[in-house]
């Protein structure tokens, strides 16, 4: 849904001092206790994101990027601290904030037996559309997207990984949602598919002039695509600007890039971590 | 403005038929398994009670025929009954399988819509299910139904409906709160459903512990009446204590398990439940 013009100066998003823990509970081997611990996910977390931009949050396995993004979501509501999204509450006006965001994950959320068509109908009549033309609208928007129209009534399943995923971003371009929230949107895809995504998630802030919250991984995919970006480690925010202002504050050294910054403030890599997630 | 709102909700209500329609038709091999299970078992029970006559316990060719007629009405009514209360009830584990909880709780639409679409699908595939097994039914037996009161059956079938949608919505709180063990919770339920309702004999036989637990079922009433209506040509008038208790019940665990709902949604969103399986 197009956001009004009375909402075009609010910040799409604004968080202040956002908290998060998690109660961790496990069974101790050959006993019935439970053991819990608590996992700060989100630590005081504030930042504001402005219309029209894209915005990098860089952070390692754990750092928070998910919890945040649930949070604007509407699906988690956070233990202390405000967040609004175009200026309605997450929490108290769920409601509203909904009609405005849509969200690409990591795992495409999908009926996999079902086709993209029914997936995409599903979602229309969800955010109001699915009526006459919505077929038409699916198709052109797919081959845009450079996906074959014979995938549309095959099952999810029988889809690559890039083309589900170009599915999913196809479903919120249907929503027209005014913030769009993509947490890992090109984790696991090959470099091929990986750039095609990439191209469209510029496409979106030129032609469709919506804010872009991305999470990510990729420190080289952070530099090219985000106009501002936040690095999250351990629940904080440490550091925020352009991908410049990182690379020139917090690198060291000339000629140093995003990665170097990203090490410099976390004492990761994220090579490392996705190694570790990975085995 | 509400009218724009109503027919939002209204697109994403059919959104939830439309959706269950796809599944059954993606999912067509289940379906028919489910179809071919469920018909095996109510000629079982059939059969049972057509092989009485074989150990010795005949009393008389007319109770024989009355008891069959009993017990299949109580299959095949189980058979509905339980099959919408499972849609219903496992709605949400459903999408946690399939991984699209997230995408449907963050939808722009008012969780009664979410759950009366939901609901709705379940109804319609029920009835479906059913009369086919019903239609079945008249080709292996010969069923006497020259007593049955059709209007009064079809009434307090209808009455039925929102109770049984309550104790659905009721139990498919449970896995949205308990992802790993609400579903084995809900299928307990059921079972409990089975034993206190009446569905194979009347509940006075049970212990009185459980006979109190078998008053409070809605299951119980529908399950009477439609009998009575059935076998011995109960008269609308006659249905209407049935139809009384089942619409009370209704008025009472449709809201309340709504609203049962809507709190179970705060505690998942509170503690991060909100999310896929695996």
């Amino acid at each position: 849904m197009a956001i009004k013009a009375s909402e075009l100066n609010t910040a799409a998003v604004e968080l202040h001092g956002i908290s998060k823990r998690f109660a961790q509970s496990a069974r101790r081997p050959f006993g019935r206790r439970k053991v819990n611990k608590e996992k700060l996910a989100l630590d005081q977390v504030s930042m504001h994101v402005d219309t029209g931009r894209i915005t990098g949050i860089l952070g390692a396995n754990g750092s928070g990027k998910s919890t945040l993004i649930r949070i604007l979501a509407t699906l988690m509501t956070p233990d202390a601290g405000t967040a609004s999204v175009f200026g309605y509450d997450v929490v108290t006006q769920p409601d509203s904030v909904r009609r405005h965001i849509n969200r690409v994950s990591v795992e495409a959320s999908f009926f996999k037996e079902m086709s993209p068509w029914e997936n995409m109908l599903y979602a229309a009549r969800l955010y109001g559309s699915g009526g006459k033309g919505t077929r038409a609208r699916v198709e052109g928007m797919l081959e845009r997207l450079g996906l074959p129209l014979d995938t549309l009534d095959k099952p999810m399943k029988q889809l690559s990984r890039g083309q589900q995923q170009k599915v999913a971003i196809a479903r919120s371009f249907l929503t027209s949602p005014s913030l769009l929230l993509m947490d890992e949107p090109t984790t696991g895809l090959d470099p091929r598919s990986k750039r095609e995504v990439q191209e469209l998630v510029r496409s979106i802030r030129r032609d469709r002039a919506a804010t872009v919250l991305l999470c990510t991984h990729d420190l080289e995919e952070a530099e090219v695509l985000c106009d501002h970006v936040l690095v999250l480690d351990l629940g904080r925010v440490l550091a925020e600007g352009t991908p410049a202002e990182l690379i020139r504050e917090h690198a060291g050294e000339v000629g140093g890039s995003l990665e170097d910054a990203f090490m410099k403030l976390t004492g990761k890599r994220l090579e490392e971590d996705e190694e570790a997630k990975d085995e | 403005m509400i009218g724009t709102s109503l027919r939002w909700e209204l697109n994403a209500f059919v959104g939830f038929i439309e959706r269950q329609k796809n599944l059954y038709r993606r999912y067509w091999l289940w379906e028919a398994v489910w179809l071919l299970y469920n018909l095996v078992s109510v000629l079982s029970i059939g059969y049972l009670a057509a092989g009485l006559s074989t150990l010795g316990l005949t009393p008389g060719q007319a109770n024989l025929h009355q008891t069959q007629l009993y017990l299949l009405v109580g299959a095949l009514l189980w058979t509905y009954l339980s099959l919408v209360f499972f849609e219903i009830a496992f709605a949400i584990t459903w999408e946690r399988w399939e991984g699209t909880i997230e995408y449907t709780f963050m939808a722009p639409i008012k969780r009664l819509t979410h759950l009366l679409g939901i609901s709705a699908a379940s109804l319609i595939y029920g009835i479906a299910r059913t009369a086919a097994i019903g239609i079945a039914l008249i080709f292996f037996f010969k069923l006497d139904l020259s007593h049955a009161n059709w209007l009064s059956a079809l009434a307090i079938f209808a009455a039925a409906t929102l109770p049984l949608l309550g104790l659905g919505i009721f139990t498919s709180v449970l896995p949205l709160l308990s992802p790993e063990k609400g579903e084995q919770m809900a299928f307990a339920v059921q079972g409990v459903l089975l034993l206190i309702s009446g569905v194979y004999y009347p509940i006075s036989v049970l212990p009185a512990p459980l006979h109190v637990v078998g008053i409070l079922s809605p299951l119980t009433y529908t399950l009477n009446g439609v009998r009575e209506a059935l076998l011995h040509g109960l008269s609308p008038a006659g249905a209407l204590p049935d139809i009384g208790v089942l619409l009370l019940m209704g008025v009472i665990l449709v809201p309340a398990s709504v609203w049962c709902f809507n709190r179970a949604e705060v505690r998942a969103k509170r503690l991060g439940l909100l999310k896929r399986s695996g």
